[in-house]
Formats: structure tokens, C-alpha cells, sequence
């Protein structure tokens, strides 16, 4: 088929769009979702900047077809909030200047939270290590490994 | 999938694409109010999908499309879609076929890795950490959080880029791959799987299912690489194990690992390398010669690791 109706979760909201074979994921949460707190970077599966949940794991979503998640559940940076409140990453990267220009923050703090999820005291090696995958030009990592230590209360 | 994915001259690519693709967006994808008309690139050629739920199914719906594509992980084969290196009409997606994706002892002790288990399923794995470490130990270096989350050991060794991780350890632990077709299925070694770069064993509608690790039974592996980055591309990877004699697979250094053989102390690893006949390519990251040379270094630190964890 080249074109299809898929079902899919975005922040515990249901979503149901017809999507084309060739429509990478983060152009359907960007553009038919106008979800835009997921940021293209580098579109190349690189830079990490379109980093979200899927199915509970932490994945480049330039890098998969919106067709694939037909049925699953994704998280968004705009779902890290609730109300009026921040995210206690969200809270954290504010609170230690975790960010400059802001563009690599949406998929930092996914990658974040997805190594809060399964490991809530990480040493700053573990933190490094889990933002890998996250590129970011302005400010040397220090302040963003310090604000995901600050987030998991290791400072 | 590569260990890290590449841009290679993309931006020349999209930008040269981008008025034939903005010119072919159908008239009802034309701006919404207020939503910006470059939000509409797209940037895949069209492709049927299809999702079998079945390997029989999957086999069935490569052997009737010339350009069909299985689509594991699809960290390599996405971003080969957009720089337009391939274009296949039918992608064969095969995220619901389970199983393809658990990681089990064989009757023989050996481990079997279904073709879909992922970098990350890898790590994870209990059985592989009781019986064979490094191949969680090399898929922790493979990429990134993400990428490993998606990426397969199927992707990884089909895409056989020359530069990946895996196939070299394939080769060095002289693992068996399961090839199904329409005719029923083939076994064939490592080592006669990866034909050149980008190619394998896996002819037209067939699909590699399994990978099967034979058992350790007091082998000892080792594994080294200088990457771009820490856990980047590699310039070369070397994998060995050693039972009695050392068996070294080097990759990036060849279209497909090549593979030395000689006694386990350092003199002898180094010299077998040497008169190996390496003619490494040269490029940004690395001379011939440089490669060449960290060939007989890693070979001599896996070797050494090997040794010592047998």
C-alpha cells in the first residue's frame, strides 16, 4: 500500500491520520500533528535533535516511517509538562543554564528521560553515555550533564 | 545499519532534489493556511509498504517485487532511501514477524540470535552474557542510545557496510547464518556471507533469519577499534578469539573482513597481519598506510584480550 489510515498515541492523546508510505515520522508529528517541539536537525540520524519515545524507548524518529508506528505509543517533548508544571528535567535545564540556542533541547530531554525511566541515579559516566546520541553546538555538555544529575537529585 | 550514519554529500543531494519533490507534491498537499509550503518537502521517493505477519508471507511478497527491500531497524536503509542510493518500490516491513526477534541457547549450548533482535536486546541479553559477552560488549559500541534501540543484528550484518562492527565479529567467531527462501532454508559461514561492500550472501527474495554463535567452550574473544568519536565510524575494527591458535577478522581495511590466522603470542599476530597483503583504502579519516598499521596494533590488543578471557 502506499498510503494508509494509522492509529497512534501521541502524548496519551489518539491520533488517526492518513499518512503516505514515504512519510518519515517526524514529519508527521511536526507537520500533520503540528506537534513542533521535535526539531530536524540534521535529518540524517546523527544529531538527535528529533529524539522521541516509541514505545517507551528513546529513537531518532527521522530514521522510521510514520507507517511503521501505526498502533504504538509515542511521547513528545510536549507531553514532559503538565499544566503549569514543568518537568522536573524541563525545571533542572532551566535552573543550570542547560541550554543556549535551545535547538537540541527537545530531543536532550527525551533522551533524558529516557535514561531517568530506567535508571533514576545515574553517575555523570551514565549520563554522558546516554546523551550520546545528542549533539549539541553551544554549550560543551557540561551544564546539560549537570541538569540530568540535578533532575535524578545527584547533585 | 552503520555504526554511525553519514551524511556523504547530502545536502548537495536534497538540495538538488528539492525542486522536483516540492514539484511533485499533489495539489491537495499545498499549503494549509498558516502552515509554511516547505513544511511539505518529503524526502523519500514514493514506496509501497507492506507488513507481513509472516516469514512465508515476507518471502512471498520479496520473491514477487524485483525491487522490493526488507526493512528491519531501518537505521541504515531510511537514510540510503533519502540520499536516493537506493530506491525500492515495495518495503517489506518486518517489525511483526516475532519470531525473528528472540535471543535463545541452541540444543548445543550455541546462542542463536533471531535476525530482529536489536543492538539493544543485545546488551541486554542474560544468555549472551553467560556464554559469549562481546557480542553485547561490541553492540555498546555500536552507534548511539537510539540507534541501538532500533538497530538490528540482521540490519547490521545485511547492510554490511565495510566499516561496521559486526561482521568482523561474525567472521572471528565463526558464526552460521540462516538464509530462508522460497525453496526452504540455507546455512552459510560468516565468512562466505560477506561478498563484497553492501553485498551478502542473501540473494533476490530471501531473507537472513538467524544468526547462530557457536558455543565458547573455553574460547576467548577480544575486540578493538579506533572510531571516529568515541563510538562512531570505524577507521578499523579488529575481532578475535583464540582457542589454541588466534583467529583475527579485520574490517575496514577490505570490501569484507579479512580474516588472519597464527599462533596467540603478540610477535606472531603482528607478522601474520603484516604479510597479510592489506591494501587498505585511503580516505578523510584515515591513510592506507595508517590503517595498515593500526590492523596489526588492534589485532594484537583482541589477540591479547582474547588470551586472557578464554
Amino acid at each position: 500500500m502506499r498510503e494508509k489510515t494509522i492509529k497512534v498515541e501521541v502524548n496519551g492523546q489518539l491520533y488517526e491520520r492518513e499518512v503516505e508510505a514515504r512519510r518519515l515520522l517526524v514529519h508527521f508529528i511536526r507537520d500533520d500533528l503540528e506537534l513542533t517541539g521535535t526539531h530536524v536537525g540534521c535529518d540524517t540520524g546523527n544529531c538527535g535533535a528529533c529524539t522521541v519515545l516509541y514505545n517507551g524507548d528513546a529513537i531518532k524518529s527521522c530514521m522510521m516511517l510514520a507507517i511503521q508506528a501505526d498502533g504504538a505509543s509515542i511521547d513528545t517533548v510536549e507531553g514532559l509538562a503538565q499544566d503549569d508544571q514543568l518537568h522536573p528535567l524541563q525545571q533542572a535545564f532551566s535552573e543550570t543554564h542547560a541550554l543556549q540556542c535551545g535547538y537540541c533541547t527537545p530531543g536532550m530531554l527525551m533522551s533524558a528521560k529516557y535514561l531517568l525511566d530506567s535508571n533514576p541515579s545515574p553517575s555523570e559516566w551514565e549520563v554522558r553515555k546516554a546523551i550520546q546520541g545528542n549533539i549539541c553546538r553551544c554549550t560543551g555538555y557540561v551544564n546539560i550533564v549537570e541538569a540530568i544529575q540535578k533532575a535524578a537529585g545527584n547533585d | 545499519m552503520p555504526n554511525s550514519p553519514r551524511p556523504r554529500a547530502f545536502c548537495t543531494k536534497l538540495v538538488g532534489d528539492f525542486t522536483s519533490l516540492v514539484g511533485a507534491s499533489r495539489a491537495d498537499r499545498w499549503p494549509r493556511e498558516g502552515v509554511a509550503w516547505f513544511n511539505l518537502a518529503v524526502l523519500l521517493n514514493e514506496v509501497d509498504y507492506a507488513r507481513p505477519e509472516s516469514v512465508a508471507e515476507a518471502l512471498e511478497l520479496l520473491a514477487q517485487h524485483d525491487n522490493a527491500r526488507a526493512l528491519a531497524g531501518g537505521q541504515t536503509l531510511v537514510n540510503v532511501m533519502k540520499q536516493r542510493a537506493a530506491s525500492p518500490d515495495l518495503l517489506v516491513d518486518l517489525a511483526d514477524l516475532e519470531e525473528l526477534t528472540p535471543i535463545t541457547v541452541a540444543a548445543d549450548g550455541g546462542l542463536e540470535l533471531g535476525a530482529m533482535a536489536t543492538l539493544a536486546d543485545l546488551i541486554g541479553s542474560t544468555e549472551i552474557q553467560e556464554r559469549r559477552p562481546i557480542l553485547g560488549e561490541v553492540a555498546s559500541r555500536i552507534a548511539d542510545v537510539q540507534v541501538r534501540n532500533r538497530g538490528t543484528v540482521g540490519g547490521n550484518v545485511c547492510s554490511n557496510d565495510p566499516t561496521n562492527h559486526l561482521p568482523p565479529l561474525m567472521v572471528a567467531t565463526g558464526a552460521t547464518m540462516t538464509i530462508a527462501g522460497a525453496g526452504g532454508t540455507r546455512t552459510v559461514a560468516a565468512e562466505e556471507f560477506f561478498l563484497g561492500v553492501y553485498m551478502t550472501a542473501v540473494g533476490p527474495g530471501e531473507l537472513l533469519t538467524k544468526v547462530s554463535i557457536p558455543t565458547a567452550g573455553g574460547t576467548g574473544d577480544g575486540f578493538f577499534s579506533v572510531t571516529v568519536g568515541n563510538e562512531g565510524t570505524g577507521i578499523v575494527n579488529v575481532a578475535a578469539t583464540v582457542n589454541g591458535e588466534a583467529r583475527v577478522a579485520i574490517g575496514c581495511v577490505s570490501a569484507v573482513p579479512v580474516v588472519v590466522t597464527s599462533r596467540p603470542d603478540d610477535d606472531s599476530v603482528r607478522e601474520a597481519v603484516r604479510s597479510a597483503g592489506l591494501d587498505p583504502p585511503s580516505d578523510v579519516h584515515g591513510s592506507g598506510a595508517y590503517r595498515k598499521h593500526l590492523a596489526e596494533v588492534l589485532a594484537m590488543r583482541a589477540v591479547a584480550h582474547a588470551r586472557s578471557s578464554g
